[in-house]
């Protein structure tokens, strides 16, 4: 059993924020790495990437939007409340070295992740750009952070409520036309936005990071749910990835096979709420 | 006559009567009961009749019907009606007269004595007799669940031995002096031993005797492959069939589970060291029963949420229900062993922290890497390895989804592809999920399936097709990327490999095309790859296996020790028992001679 010490609703209550009591996870977690998270007896299992940790407080922090049952069930747990299973730390960290000006690129829920991300990326001593998109203002979150991290920051929302209207693509494109020094491409959000993140950088020939976040079990290299098409090669998300080569990523197939349980899911909540 | 009486029947299996005149047998039925225990009054005292369903073992000629609670004053055969109390038969031990009666479990073949006087009892025959006697009675079937209905269900298909199957079966063993079953098993359970015990109708003691050597009784007497091991060894096994030793181990650790019977033995003293196992399968699980019993304090680590491992996630509730599971997991905390949780040795806490903190450091974390195909569509929906299809199933309890959250895979034309246990096992499964077409497709022929034969049976008779000697080479996909199909290929068998099995080799010109919406890939599995990151010092062979020393199952690490399949690559749950043994064994030598 793991307590909740904290809870956070951001963006109208549709993303959240918990801080769980996790000792021993939070002194191993890299930036990069997930948990998996099973809220009750009946649960699923779910993988949710680790947004912040301190190992002096034994604090791991989880951001996610509430898109399905889980998260929905999830979204329920409040400051006191203890959660079933928690763990981890899985995946492989984000390998981070320093390279000169990396452009981070957030979009939605992905911003926590990237946060915890780009401080490892700050902390190799790079010069960092900020993309933060989303749908709307309300949508972008932990923009405080990530400006503290942030040599540069840009905002993107697609209604033009924050920043610039448009996406994160637009903003991205228009620095890769003005500066030549940028070494690395790190996105993190939608499959969708990481997918045109990528074939934009590929036409750059700038070396792009994405972290994916397939479907998955156990999260120990023992279903083959997180499977991946990476280069013509099948990976396993849980113990090749997260973090891939963007260029390398087959976003399609990974939309598809994230999208298999989404009747179910909708069945799920039904079922829950009767 | 007046002096005579029977006075009870020493086995509580009596089924039938034999006339030893007429020489022909018949049973004694209760009119109102079926075949429930009976108790009838015989001359003014009680016998205690139980009347088995499992008549037909016997060639009954004919029956007396009895109301319930009739008084008999004889008991006569209905063929010749000659009274089978005979007054002239001699007490074997003290030299009374005695009443004798051939009612008995061995039916036509051991009459019984009861001495009128002193109550003795013995059926008078010589061991030469006895021998013969038990060469006569068949191999007792577990009965089980009807096959129509069964693949709508997920509960259990054998039933188990009843009481009277049990004592029949236990009455086969010739109580070898020099018995071979028990080498044929990993763990080295007393076999003859414990099944003196059924014989005694001990069985708390014959469940102590198993539990002393076998953590796990009540699932090795269920997923043990023991036509491979005790029973292969039995002597009866060279003209007749072996005795059914597993469905006997069944039958006692069920019994001792149900009426709670074994408690755990008083603690040993404590030695002051710490055990370290990672994995809560049966390897673990054996290593943890063996050294806490010796003294030692022992964490198991487990990466899931339950422990278990295999058992809890791979093994189908059908074949092996959870709740004898983690009854049997119950009895290691009884005995001190503590399980932590969700916590991944190689990612949560290291194996170098370990050795930190604990003497000895044991890894049972199984080979549980699924292997796939490498053939165009595999990635698409709906295509699954066997371990991620029976992990949904059983470890997150999928069939009871939505009450469960954990989706449950559905599709209407299975395929497996493969054909050991596991193929098996997520066969059945998919057709108890409901799928009206289930085909295990597999790349050999009948005889090379490396399934059990059991667990092949009952695939077959609950209306699995196979289609053999027949290999996949692409998944075709529909317009949103869900499996429609399957390209195949006959294959023809070619020279035996290097193992002894011939090789497939697949025929030009020979594809066709399967329609399946659902696709189950079970080809094997390789080394669980998590407990290797930041370990470079531990050797592997070149299959990825971690190398040990066969004797002490010692890693290249000191006191680091593995056993089970992270050693061997995918075998049974009694042989991951079997190398948890050992390493115990040599734990123990190695920490308690320092």
């Amino acid at each position: 059993m793991y307590e909740v010490l904290r809870k956070e609703e951001m963006a109208d209550g549709s993303i959240i924020r918990l801080d769980l009591h996790c000792p021993l996870i939070a002194g191993k977690a890299q930036p990069g790495q997930f948990v998996i998270i099973r809220a009750n007896e009946h649960g699923e299992r779910i993988p949710l990437t680790i947004a912040d940790c301190d190992a002096f407080s034994g604090v791991i922090t989880i951001i996610f939007q509430i898109v399905g049952k889980s998260t929905a069930l999830l979204r329920g747990f409040k400051a006191g409340d203890y959660i079933k299973d928690v763990v981890g730390p899985l995946g492989k960290a984000a390998e981070i070295d320093k390279v000169g000006t990396v452009v981070v690129v957030g979009g939605g829920t992905g911003i926590a992740i990237l946060h915890h991300v780009t401080k490892a990326v700050k902390a190799a001593g790079n010069n960092i750009i900020g993309i933060l998109g989303a749908r709307s203002k309300e949508y972008i979150i932990m923009e405080a952070e990530m400006r503290q991290l942030c040599d540069e920051m840009i905002i993107t929302t697609d209604d033009g409520s924050y920043g610039t209207q448009g996406f994160v693509t637009d903003a991205l494109k228009k620095c890769l036309d003005e500066r030549s020094d940028i070494k690395l491409v790190y996105a993190i959000g939608p499959i969708i936005m990481m997918k045109y993140v990528c074939r934009l950088t590929e036409k750059y020939h700038v070396p792009t990071k994405v972290s994916l976040n397939p479907i998955m079990i156990d999260g120990t290299g023992m279903c083959g749910g997180c499977r991946v098409g990476i280069g013509g090669e099948t990976k396993f998300c849980c113990i090749d990835g997260p973090d891939f080569d963007g260029h390398k990523v087959d976003f399609d197939e990974l939309e598809k096979r994230n999208s298999m349980y989404l009747k179910k899911e909708k069945d799920a909540l039904l079922f829950s709420i009767r | 006559m007046q002096d005579y009486d029977v006075k009870y029947l020493k086995y509580k299996t009596f089924i039938n009567a034999y006339c030893p005149y007429c020489n022909k047998s018949f049973n004694v039925k209760d009119k109102d009961h079926d075949y429930l225990h009976y108790e009838a009054v015989f001359k003014g005292q009680e016998i205690d009749l139980k009347l088995s369903p499992y008549l037909d073992v016997f060639e009954i000629v004919s029956s007396v019907e009895i109301e319930s609670g009739e008084v008999l004053e004889d008991l006569r055969c209905p063929g010749c009606h000659e009274s089978l109390i005979d007054p002239e038969t001699m007490c074997g031990e003290c030299g009374s007269h005695v009443a004798k009666l051939t009612i008995s479990a061995y039916a036509k073949l051991l009459p019984f004595f009861v001495c009128l006087k002193h109550g003795c009892e013995w059926h008078g025959l010589t061991k030469a007799d006895e021998r013969n006697i038990k060469l006569k009675i068949p191999r007792q079937e577990m009965p089980e669940q009807d096959q129509k209905l069964r693949v709508r269900n997920f509960q259990e298909v054998p039933y188990g031995f009843t009481t009277e199957l049990a004592q029949l079966e236990a009455g086969r063993c010739l109580q070898c002096t020099n018995p071979k079953c028990v080498n044929g098993c990993p763990v080295n359970v007393d076999i003859p031993e414990f099944i003196r015990q059924i014989r005694e109708e001990d069985y708390v003691n014959a469940a102590r005797v198993i539990k002393l050597r076998n953590i796990l009784p009540a699932v090795c007497g269920r997923v043990c492959p023991q036509e491979e091991q005790c029973e292969a060894h039995c002597v009866l096994g060279i003209r007749d069939k072996p005795v059914a030793i597993g469905n006997l181990e069944r039958f006692v650790a069920d019994w001792a589970m149900k009426t709670d019977a074994i408690k755990a033995p008083m603690a040993p003293p404590k030695l002051n060291k710490r055990i370290a196992v990672v994995g809560s399968g049966p390897g673990g699980l054996t290593v943890a029963a063996d050294l806490l019993q010796l003294g030692y304090t022992v964490t198991v680590f487990e990466a899931l949420h339950e422990p278990g491992g295999v058992l809890v996630y791979g093994i189908p509730e059908f074949r092996l229900p959870k709740s004898i599971v983690s009854h049997e997991i119950e009895y290691l905390r009884m005995l001190g062993g503590r399980i932590e949780l969700n916590t991944v040795i190689g990612a949560t806490i290291t194996i170098e922290e370990l050795l930190q903190d604990y003497d000895a450091v044991y890894l049972g974390v199984g080979a549980g890497l699924p292997h796939f195909m490498n053939i165009e569509g595999e990635n698409l929906c709906n295509v699954f390895s066997a371990n991620e299809y029976l992990t949904r199933i059983n470890l997150m309890k999928a069939y009871r989804f939505p009450e469960y959250d954990t989706p449950k895979p559905e599709g209407n034309k299975v395929v497996i592809v493969g054909g050991g246990n596991v193929a098996m096992d997520s066969a059945r499964n998919a057709l108890r999920c409901g799928a009206a077409e289930v085909t295990i497709v597999y790349r050999r022929s009948r005889k090379e399936l490396p399934a059990r034969e059991e667990e092949v049976r009952h695939a077959m008779e609950e209306g699995i097709n196979f289609k053999l000697l027949t290999t996949p080479i692409r998944f075709i996909g529909n317009d949103i990327s869900w499996v429609k199909g399957m390209e195949c290929m006959r294959m023809e068998l070619g020279e035996p490999d290097a193992g002894g099995r011939r090789t497939p080799i697949p025929i030009e010109r020979s594809n066709f095309m399967i329609e399946t919406d659902l696709v189950i890939i079970s080809i094997g599995t390789g080394p669980s790859p998590l407990i290797f990151a930041n370990n470079p010092n531990l050797e592997r062979n070149r299959w990825g296996y971690i190398v040990v020393n066969l004797e002490t199952m010692e890693t290249s690490i000191p006191n680091v020790y593995a056993g089970g399949d992270i050693v061997t690559g995918s075998a049974t749950v009694i042989s991951a028992m079997g190398a948890g043994r050992t390493a115990a064994n040599a734990i123990h030598t190695k920490l308690s001679g320092e």
